[in-house]
């Protein structure tokens, strides 16, 4: 099935990926169809695995304090300071609705 | 109109360093000092799990009786703000490492705390999640400072299911403390009609105190059903509490339902906690949880408190109930009957009506309190061995109450509080008493006992307060 203009939307939304031109597109429709493939595997009675770290032990670390006090060095980063405060605009900037776009999507 | 409250709590638990990195827990530090390369997202760091707040969610499990998931995942919720540098909130949400627990607690359903109800609640699930920073909004300059400082401690999050009840209750759970942070409630709330399915639910964020929670929830409430009265509908969305003006106003940024893109967490494999059973026997005891160990060293839940205290003393349940629920005064309590030969049934009275309410009205906590058990002790062993009586008793306690340092003898002395002792002096008075009021006589001898009292109350005029009135009430008894 063809991805539909809404999904697309939805996405370049939610992770702020720019679905370019109709090769990127076509790129994640591929990659889709790729990923499709798992379903002709017989998956009955097979717990899905979600990490090949599976088996491994998760490692504890113990309470103590070993880092931090480096403010100098996180703010070297920052384009806007103030007072050792990252500066960040008052909100979210929304992605503009997609009529108001200038995306490729607007013309599917 | 039924209305179904959930509540969603972090809470930060007092560990010395942060869930996923080394860095330093502590409120009120300069900004973005107790921050870690992990903390600040930079690429290339890893999450590494603090063991000490595995064993605080583990036990806060076992306290609100959850079965705790001997293996629990580890995902990542993805949402764009400032404060969350990675872009996601490592979290737990399929498999939490504790689920399907409940919490009991009593609730007096009249205003005179004379009748207690045990109610229960359940609670859904409590999962260790990363918290986000701290954002500033300062908008005389249009912008958001970022403090990380926060941003990796540890959020423990417990879901309560629906159904709820009515908001008075809600009030009742949260007991934890507020300030910085260190307690955040959110409310789910919705409303329908009773045999009906639920109605669609707003989740109502930024309630910043027990009291505003009462305030944001009750607002909820009256608003969903006003809208649905209305011809309305419910909106699935997120609402923040305005608590100057007491309402809930849909949130900037939150439009729409959220899409977080749960995934599971690739950097941090499946966190396994063993019991008495089926600990493994070649393994670092530094990497191992026991779930059984801990279980061992729960402190005592309130509700066993609450048992101990009215089989210790033989007290009421509201009693013991009240005590719990001011801080420290239970300890009081025990202090007190511990230093006077009164009997812990008669303490009761003194400390949850007298002390408490001094208390009360002047918003001192019981740490605060001028009066201390040794100086309340004191003067309750005055009582009891009847050198005074209760009224001067209670006059004594309000000079205590100024806090000027002087002992109940002192004040007893000082304001010649002290009962009349000389059995000849009193008898004296009650037969010049009877040989004056002779009509009162005549009425009592006739049979009107009530008078009795006005003869008892001039006595008591005669002796300015110093006589027991139980004491004098027989003298006058026998002669008359």
């Amino acid at each position: 099935q063809k991805v539909s203009v809404e999904v697309l939307d939805h996405l370049e939304h939610l992770a702020l990926v720019d679905f370019r031109d109709s090769e990127g597109v076509e790129r994640l429709q591929k990659e889709m169809e790729f990923a499709d493939q798992l379903h002709e595997v017989n998956t009955d009675g097979v717990e899905p695995m979600d990490s090949v770290l599976e088996d491994r032990c998760l490692y504890l670390r113990e309470d103590d304090v070993t880092e931090g006090n480096c403010t100098k060095e996180l703010l070297q980063n920052a384009r806007e300071k103030v007072e050792e405060y990252f500066v960040a605009p008052p909100g979210n900037i929304p992605l503009p609705k997609l009529e108001e776009r200038d995306t490729f999507l607007q013309g599917s | 109109w039924v209305p179904v409250v959930g509540l969603e709590i972090h809470a930060q638990i007092s560990s010395n360093s942060k869930l996923f990195s080394g860095s330093q827990v502590q409120f009120a530090a300069p900004p973005n000092s107790l921050v870690s390369f992990f903390d600040a997202s930079l690429p290339g760091t890893l999450p590494v799990l603090n063991r000490r707040c595995v064993e605080a969610a583990v036990m806060t499990g076992l306290a609100l009786k959850c079965s705790i998931n001997k293996k629990s995942l580890f995902d990542r919720k993805h949402y764009f703000y400032a404060d969350l540098p990675a872009g996601y909130q490592i979290t737990q949400q399929r498999v939490p490492i504790a689920v399907n627990g409940s919490l009991s607690y009593s609730l007096c359903i009249d205003s005179k705390m004379s009748q207690m109800v045990t109610k229960t609640v359940r609670i859904k699930q409590i999962q260790l999640e990363q918290d986000s920073g701290k954002s500033l909004h300062d908008d005389t300059r249009s912008q958001t400072l970022v403090d990380l400082n926060r941003a990796g401690r540890l959020g423990l999050f417990s879901f309560f299911f629906p159904p709820f009840g009515c908001t008075g209750q809600t009030v009742l759970l949260i007991k934890f403390p507020f300030t910085e942070g260190q307690l955040r409630v959110d409310a789910n709330v919705s409303v329908h009609h009773p045999g009906e399915p639920y109605g669609v639910r707003t989740e109502v964020k930024n309630i910043n105190s027990i009291r505003f929670l009462a305030k944001a929830v009750d607002y909820e409430i009256q608003r969903q059903i006003e809208e649905l009265e209305n011809g309305g509908t419910i909106l699935n969305e997120t609402r923040a509490f305005d608590s100057k003006l007491g309402c809930t106003v849909p949130m900037r940024d939150k439009e729409g339902k959220q899409d977080y893109r749960f995934m599971p967490e690739p950097n941090l494999p499946p966190l396994i906690l063993y019991d008495a059973k089926s600990l493994p026997a070649n393994m670092n005891h530094q990497q191992v949880i026991n779930i059984d160990w801990i279980h061992e060293r729960l402190p005592d839940l309130p509700s066993v408190k609450r048992e101990k205290l009215v089989e210790q003393y033989g007290i009421l349940p509201e009693h013991s109930f009240a005590l719990l629920n001011e801080d420290g005064l239970a300890e009081f309590y025990e202090n007190v009957v511990k230093q006077t030969r009164m009997k812990p049934k008669r303490v009761i009275g003194w400390v949850l009506n007298n002390l408490l309410s001094y208390l009360k009205q002047h918003s001192l906590t019981v740490k605060e309190s001028p009066i201390s058990s040794f100086l309340l002790a004191d003067l309750l062993n005055l009582l009891e061995k009847k050198e005074i009586s209760s009224t001067a008793a209670k006059q004594v306690l309000a000079e205590l109450w100024k806090g000027e340092g002087k002992t109940p003898l002192e004040i007893v002395k000082e304001q010649k509080l002290q009962l009349l002792q000389d059995q000849k002096e009193l008898e004296q008075i009650c037969q010049a008493v009877i040989d004056r009021q002779e009509n009162e006589v005549m009425a009592i001898k006739a049979g009107n006992l009530k008078v009795l009292n006005k003869l008892i109350g001039l006595v008591q005029r005669e002796t300015q307060g110093r006589s027991n009135p139980v004491l004098v009430k027989q003298l006058l008894e026998k002669k008359l």
